[in-house]
């Protein structure tokens, strides 16, 4: 399997007024196709920093950064847009999706960037709902849906473009340990099924138990990279768990 | 196209999420395009007003006046001496090549008898060219000829006004009227003209040939049987005014016998230059109108400018999720652009409505003449598209400028 992913002695400094804060100090580490990889560290470990690059919102100060054969170093803005908007789907934290907006129409969203034809914008963006369980909910805007269901929507709205990665920044923080449990099957399904490239940065080892290789960064250097033989199976666990009684419902 | 659609749907979903702050930040501009329609709409109005005015009295006139003389040391007010004749207005009619047709005119106040009624006006004595020179048509019947002025015939046009108070709205051709014990026929009726630059009823008057006024209405002059009250003169085009004048001086200084560096004893008056400037002070104050009325159409820019600079920073990370799923910075600024262009297009189109509306209800109220062109509805369209696309750009750029990731992160 070629590296989809490929990071070699990647430094970014940023400046805070006269002085200069080395976040990444020399990193270099190559992501397979279709891995599904976890980074952990404490706050400040420089893990933001690099999902940033790695999402190509950010250009690194030295380094090369190769994503799926190009170099994005040398790429311009509206360069880096195009590979975002193509190859990378984005799940945050915080949902992020558009308030009074119907749940279709926030998964439509990243194809208005790429001139899909509004017929068929509709059409991915139901079969996007399909895949993670949100058929029927197309009409509800974000309050009328749970925390869990608003990021089911939000991971969606990541796949429809067909991205070759999915880079997730803590997408189970907010949420209970359970749903973060079913936002993790999905995950582990796409990566199966799908073959797309996942990308967790997560604060939970739990979480990070899914993965099949865990990146460890402390201090803006690498400093473990594991490979899990039998990462953890969410569909089993969930299996396992007590049933929830009740179907999700919006908060109050 | 498809994406412009797209950006056009985007930027109405906006506006209508925020409808009262979108409906308050359409008002300036309203309330601007508005100003600026009525307002030179009144403009407009006044100026084609003073227009009609001036074409009611006849176009490329030149009047001459008999003028002051002194006569042993006192110097006596123009008019008080007859120095113009019938004779000055003959020549002038041939011998001047600038001039088309003269018409001269004596003029007194006199009662008109009709049976019972009577009423007060002004009678001039005028010949057939009088009608030309100043443009009259006949309400009814026909104007006396050449014939009844030689023959002093007792015959008489009347204006609108005396044709009312005598015979109301009945045509009066055929029937005789007194002036001063003398029966006249009337033969015609004046078509009305309404009121002159200057404000007088142009319809009050009697019109009778210049023979028999002299002889038998207002009495000849003892000094001069043939003079006359005034002197019409109309130049055979707009350009040769200057030259007929010229002509009609030079012609009249031969004619009394008027050295060089003696004072004239007549005046002439360019008519049509007086109203000119009295058009053209219209037309300043209805520039002056719109420009006033544009200011608040900049104001009403301003206020757009403001809002979508605090929508920028109200949807920072909605910015900042479109950025980060592939939007370009043209798309984004495109965005925003068209979103302060649909507010500042929807507010230009109603306040045309809003416009048309007011200067209606000014022309109805005041009874002031109103008159929007076209040109002034697709000027303020336009320049209320030209607003948003200058007072958008700013909030715009901002937007398109923002670092993906901070505005992700702004809370």
């Amino acid at each position: 399997m070629a590296a989809i992913i490929e990071i070699k002695d990647l430094v970014k400094d940023f400046r805070l007024g006269a002085v200069p804060v080395h976040v990444l100090k020399g990193i270099s580490f190559e992501i397979e196709r279709g891995d599904f990889v976890s980074i952990m560290g404490p706050s400040g470990s420089g893990k933001s920093t690099l999902m940033n690059i790695l999402g190509c919102l950010d250009t690194p100060t030295s380094g090369s950064y190769q994503l799926d054969g190009v170099s994005v170093g040398a790429l311009n803005s509206d360069q880096l847009a195009e590979i975002r908007n193509k190859k990378i789907g984005f799940v945050f934290q915080q949902f992020n999706l558009l308030a009074r907006t119907i749940a279709s129409e926030n998964v439509e969203l990243p194809l208005l960037y790429s001139d899909t034809p509004a017929g068929e914008r509709h059409e991915r963006a139901m079969k996007a709902l399909l895949a993670v369980g949100l058929a029927g909910r197309e009409d509800h805007q974000p309050s009328q849906l749970s925390g869990g269901q608003q990021q089911r929507v939000a991971i969606a709205r990541s796949l429809v473009n067909n991205p070759r990665i999915i880079l997730a920044d803590e997408p189970t923080g907010a949420l209970d340990s359970r749903i973060g449990i079913e936002i993790m099957a999905i995950f582990q399904r796409l990566n199966r099924d799908e073959g797309i490239t996942m990308i967790v940065v997560t604060h939970d080892p739990d979480i990070a138990s899914y993965a099949s290789r865990n990146l460890h960064f402390k201090d803006g250097r690498l400093q473990g990279d594991v490979r899990l033989e039998k990462p953890r199976d969410a569909r089993k666990d969930l299996e396992q768990l007590p049933a929830e009684p009740v179907e999700e419902v919006a908060p109050a | 196209m498809n994406k412009l659609i797209t950006s056009i749907r985007i930027a109405l979903r906006a506006l209508k999420v925020n409808q009262a702050r979108s409906a308050l930040t359409m008002l300036g501009i309203i309330i601007g395009v508005a100003a600026v329609i009525a307002m030179v709409g009144v403009g407009a109005g006044a100026t084609t007003r003073i227009q009609q005015q001036i074409q009611s009295i006849g176009s490329n006139l030149i009047i001459v006046l008999p003028g002051s003389i002194s006569a042993n040391g006192v110097r006596l007010g123009s008019g008080a001496v007859a120095t113009l004749t019938q004779d000055d207005a003959k020549a002038i009619a041939t011998d001047c090549p600038s001039v088309a047709i003269t018409a001269p005119t004596v003029r007194g106040g006199v009662q008109v008898v009709y049976g019972s009624n009577n009423w007060a006006t002004t009678a001039q004595g005028v010949t057939p060219d009088y009608m030309t020179i100043r443009d009259y048509t006949l309400l009814f019947g026909q104007f006396f000829t050449t014939q009844d002025v030689d023959a002093a015939a007792k015959t008489a046009v009347l204006g609108e006004t005396v044709a009312q108070n005598l015979f109301g709205d009945s045509d009066p051709t055929g029937q005789v009227v007194i002036i001063k014990n003398v029966p006249f026929t009337v033969v015609g009726v004046l078509t009305p003209k309404g009121q002159s630059p200057t404000g007088q009823d142009q319809d009050d008057v009697i019109l009778l040939p210049i023979s028999t006024a002299t002889e038998k209405v207002l009495g000849a002059n003892k000094a001069n049987a043939k003079a006359v009250s005034s002197l019409m003169v109309q130049a055979i085009s707009p350009e040769a005014m200057d030259q007929a004048i010229q002509e009609v001086e030079a012609l009249l200084h031969e004619r009394h016998r008027i050295l060089p560096g003696l004072d004239d004893d007549f005046t002439i008056r360019n008519l049509t230059e007086v109203f000119a400037a009295q058009e053209t002070s219209a037309q300043v104050m209805s520039i002056l109108l719109g420009a006033i009325a544009s200011v608040s159409l900049i104001v009403g820019g301003i206020g757009i400018m403001n809002i979508m600079l605090v929508s920028v920073t109200e949807r920072t990370r909605e910015i900042g999720l479109r950025l980060a799923v592939g939007a370009k910075r043209g798309d984004i600024l495109s965005q925003f652009l068209v979103e302060a262009v649909t507010l500042s297009l929807l507010g230009g189109i109603i306040g045309i409505v809003t416009g048309l509306t007011a200067s209606l209800l000014i022309s109805y109220f005041a009874q002031w003449s109103t008159q929007v062109s076209m040109l002034s509805i697709l000027t303020s369209f336009l320049f209320s598209a030209l607003v948003g696309v200058f007072f958008g750009y700013y909030p715009a750029r901002k937007a398109a400028f923002l670092n993906p990731i901070e505005a992700l992160r702004y809370e």
